[in-house]
């Protein structure tokens, strides 16, 4: 699998499934797609550029330990919940606002940040648990 | 009640847990001096509730309080008689003296502020006990009690014998706490209310209904446990192991007194009925024999006290269900003596313990001349423990022997008991209080001096008080004993007995019972020889019961788990499987609930036919893969066909996901299987492999009926339509299957997101203890 084609090719395979991934996060509430589906189409990616480059390549791309990123997740769709209070609705109540940039309308809800929430969780869940196993025993 | 009151008494209710979380800081600030400051806390109190006295001893009832949960009539309220008022008066007086004495007791020890915290908390939560109105808050005080008590028995917790006392008091007193929940509970659904002053006027109900027996043992079952009647009385001995400012206000002023708080507080209607009127006295009358003979065998002050504790509850008890006006007003009158001179006397103790260094009373003598102001305090406290004119004790004691004595067997039987009880316990009252003191000056530990001022101002004022109270009989009657007698038994009921010695049977049963007293007191040795015979001659006890109890527990405990978790993925595995095949297969075979054969389609395209061949395909690679990888890889076959399947009969979402899904399946299984470091190959006879190939074919057959059934079911479409139809006017969404996960069922994504998150935690920590134990 270590080719140098493969190696060659996996950051900008990689590069394109992530942005693929978040194209199916935000068009997720009106065609297929969504925060799960596109958690999943992340994980595969760095799956890819794990197998190409080995795990200390991802880590270093990731930045943050993955967990933390699954953790940052549940935060926001809790916070993303949590936000109807301010305006005295039951919790989990979608709110969407509609503002005009450069004269385009842009919905944007409490929906997609719990959507966003649910993507997180994934990718970081899963990675962690792929990279921990990727590690083997030297880690 | 004003609200203004209504706010200062739930004030005071609050303050002793304010107090607490102000104890440490303030003690690192004045070191052991911050017991003045903190003893103010209980002052207030007491003083706020002092200022309920008139009107209580008016006969009036203060209620109030607020709602807490209304929508299951749950409120923070309390009720406050007679009954309440004296336990809140001896609760917040004895805490202020306990408090200043804690504060010499512990001078200079590291944790002292820690040690005022909890009994502040402790405070709180009694005081909460015996105020409570509500059922609910009741239960909540009454195992916060149990828990302060946990922390102040096991406060010295570098010691094995401080843990297991703490936790064995636990066990006992918040395993009793469960019980009363449940009789709380009971007594709610008879009754239909939740609160203590309704209760009162359902006397008759709860009397005549088929119930009474249960709630009646669920509710001694947490008033034994918490006053340490026999056979739970052994928490309490060992619960010595504690500080002794603790053993003087927990474990014989207060805490121990809220199973009595509690069956005088049903006495009205619970009591008088024939259940009540045997079971009460009847435990309450052994308690108070196995209890004072059990006193009699130690040696150590503190136990002789702690002993004696568990025999006078006893006797409250045993009075509390005797069910005469004269046992109520005795029951009322030797609570606030016990109170007094138990508390007074154990500091007494704790006060040469801490001046000498032992408390063994065969190592103590001659003491009066070094502490004459202890010898004071521990001889008042005696006198009244004793039961001698003019002290509190001597009415309390005149009272019980009045109640008591009669023609009838069990009179005289009950008679008989309190006469042998109050008799050792006035040797071991006389026992404590001059045998330190008189004799020969013995070498001690320690040099022997007067204690502090903050040691002995505690002991005196309670010492004093039992005498002034019995002096001044009849304001005490008044302001005190006659509503605490009212409030017990339900009805009006003045208590008029006074200090002066007066020719009757109740008197010469006490100038027996102190005949008998001196005699035992005078042949102590004798008799402590006679009382370790016959507990020697038993030999087991219940105190060695819950250790085998706790070690059985444990065995069984271990047996189980070693049962249901051997650690090996395979019976795991098998077990899993079997389960499942088995929940799939066993109702249909038991209700017939088979599904109807399923008909060819007629006219199915070709592309339909091929996909399922080609799943089928990937079955056969699976069983015939050369080695594990290939079948992992092989079983992707199978899994994106189904996705093409999913995507043929438009559902596109599945078949995206079903294919992201089969894509890190077979990685991270590739991954696992390096990890596990298996055989590349299955090398396993042919028989060992058969129950493993049976089980798989029985789940998938299981699973393939499964869905066949529920297809060929009657299909509600109700929520199909709700979501099609409002999934874009309610939720702007035209992705239905996206707007549920999201919005309409948001809260069920939140929950299983939250298990996806833990399930990363709990693989990533599987995996890197693996690799510790490898690396160690």
């Amino acid at each position: 699998m270590n080719t140098l084609i493969f190696r060659t090719v996996a950051p900008f395979l990689t590069a394109l499934m992530a942005l693929f991934s978040i194209f199916v996060l935000l068009r997720g509430h009106n065609e297929p797609g969504g925060g799960f589906i596109g958690g999943l189409i992340a994980v595969s990616a760095l799956a890819i550029f794990g197998i190409a480059n080995g795990i200390a390549a991802v880590r270093r791309a990731l930045w943050f330990h993955p967990m933390a990123i699954s953790a940052f997740g549940l935060f926001i769709a809790c916070l993303a919940g949590l936000l109807s209070a301010a305006f005295g609705v039951p919790f989990m109540t979608g709110l969407w606002i509609t503002p005009t940039v450069l004269g385009v309308e842009i919905p944007l809800s409490s929906v997609m940040l719990f959507d966003t929430g649910v993507y997180l969780v994934v990718v970081g869940a899963i990675t962690s648990i792929a990279l921990a196993l990727e590690a083997g025993d030297d880690v | 009640m004003t609200a203004d009151t209504m706010g200062l008494t739930f004030l005071a209710f609050c303050l002793p847990f304010l107090g607490a979380l102000a104890a440490p800081a303030l003690t690192r600030l004045l070191g052991h001096h911050a017991a003045w400051p903190l003893a103010l806390v209980p002052l207030a109190v007491f003083l706020h509730f002092l200022g309920f006295n008139a009107e209580i001893a008016r006969g009036e009832i203060v209620t109030g309080g607020y709602a807490w949960v209304p929508s299951y009539n749950v409120s923070f309220s309390w009720l406050i008689d007679g009954l309440s008022l004296a336990f809140l008066l001896l609760i917040s007086g004895i805490g202020a003296l306990i408090v200043l004495y804690a504060g010499g007791y512990l001078k200079g020890h590291p944790h002292q502020g820690r040690f005022f915290s909890f009994i502040l908390m402790f405070m709180g939560s009694m005081l909460g006990v015996v105020a409570s109105d509500s059922f609910l808050m009741l239960f909540v005080f009454w195992e916060m009690t149990s828990i302060t008590s946990f922390l102040l028995i096991g406060f010295d917790h570098a010691r094995e014998a401080s843990r297991r006392a703490a936790l064995q008091a636990l066990i006992v007193t918040g395993g009793g706490g469960l019980f009363l929940l449940a009789g709380l509970l009971l007594l709610w659904d008879v009754t239909g209310v939740t609160q203590f002053s309704l209760l009162m006027s359902f006397g008759p109900e709860l009397r005549a209904s088929p119930f009474y027996l249960a709630i009646l043992f669920l509710v001694l079952g947490g008033a034994f446990t918490k006053s340490a009647q026999f056979p739970f009385h052994f928490w309490l001995p060992n619960a010595m192991e504690a500080p002794t400012p603790v053993s003087a206000y927990l474990h014989s002023a207060t805490m121990v007194k809220a199973g009595v708080y509690l069956l005088m507080r049903l006495n009205p209607v619970m009591g008088e009925t024939p259940a009540w009127e045997t079971v009460l006295p009847a435990v309450g009358g052994l308690t108070l024999l196995v209890g004072a003979v059990l006193a009699i065998r130690q040696t150590d002050l503190k136990l002789m006290l702690a002993y004696t504790t568990v025999a006078s509850l006893g006797l409250l008890v045993m009075l509390t269900g005797f069910g005469s006006e004269h046992a109520i007003a005795a029951a009322a009158l030797y609570l606030v003596a016990h109170s007094l001179f138990k508390g007074a006397l154990f500091m007494v103790a704790g006060l040469i313990d801490h001046e000498t260094g032992t408390r063994d009373i065969t190592k103590l003598g001659g003491l009066r001349r070094a502490m004459p102001v202890t010898f004071l305090a521990a001889l008042l406290a005696a006198l009244s423990m004793g039961g001698l004119p003019p002290f509190f004790g001597f009415l309390a004691k005149e009272e019980v022997y009045a109640a008591l004595s009669g023609g009838s067997l069990r009179q005289i039987a009950f008679t008989a008991a309190a006469i042998i009880g109050n008799g050792l316990m006035f040797a071991v009252a006389f026992a404590v209080a001059l045998k330190p003191f008189l004799g020969a000056p013995v070498q001690t530990p320690k040099h022997a001096h007067e204690g502090p001022a903050l040691l002995w101002i505690g002991p005196m004022l309670l010492a004093v008080k039992g005498l002034v109270i019995g002096l001044f009989s009849a304001v005490t009657h008044a302001l005190l004993t006659s509503p605490l007698a009212s409030a017990i038994s339900g009805a009006p009921q003045t208590v008029t007995i006074s200090a002066l010695p007066h020719l009757s049977l109740a008197f010469g049963l006490s100038l027996l019972t102190v005949a008998f007293g001196l005699g035992v007191f005078l042949m102590l040795d004798r008799a402590r020889e006679a009382a370790n015979r016959l507990v020697e001659d038993i030999g087991w006890g219940p105190d060695r019961g819950f250790d085998q109890a706790m070690t059985g527990l444990v065995r069984a405990a271990a047996a189980i788990s070693r049962l249901l978790q051997p650690g090996r993925m395979e019976i795991y595995m098998t077990a899993t499987f079997a389960v499942i095949a088995l929940a799939l297969l066993v109702p249909p075979v038991v209700y017939g609930e088979w599904p109807r054969l399923p008909v060819w389609p007629a006219g199915m395209p070709f592309h339909e036919l091929a996909v399922m061949l080609l799943a089928a395909l990937g079955i056969g690679a699976v069983l015939t893969a050369g080695n594990r990888l290939t079948a992992i890889v092989a079983l992707g076959i199978q899994g994106l066909c189904v996705a093409l399947l999913f995507l043929l009969f438009g559902a596109p979402d599945l078949a995206f996901t079903q294919f992201m899904i089969e894509t890190l399946s077979v990685v991270i299984l590739a991954l696992v299987m390096t990890r596990l470091k298996l055989t590349p190959r299955d090398h396993r006879p042919l028989r060992e492999k058969i129950p493993d190939a049976v089980i798989a074919i029985a789940c998938g057959v299981g699973f393939a009926l499964y869905l066949l059934r529920v297809t060929q079911g009657r299909f509600d479409t109700a929520l199909t339509d709700f979501f099609n139809l409002y999934s874009k006017t309610i939720a702007h969404g035209a992705n239905v299957v996206n707007v549920i996960i999201v919005d309409f069922r948001g809260t069920d994504t939140l929950g299983e997101i939250a298990v996806v998150m833990v399930t990363g935690l709990a693989i990533l920590s599987i995996i890197r203890i693996r690799k510790g134990r490898a690396g160690a």
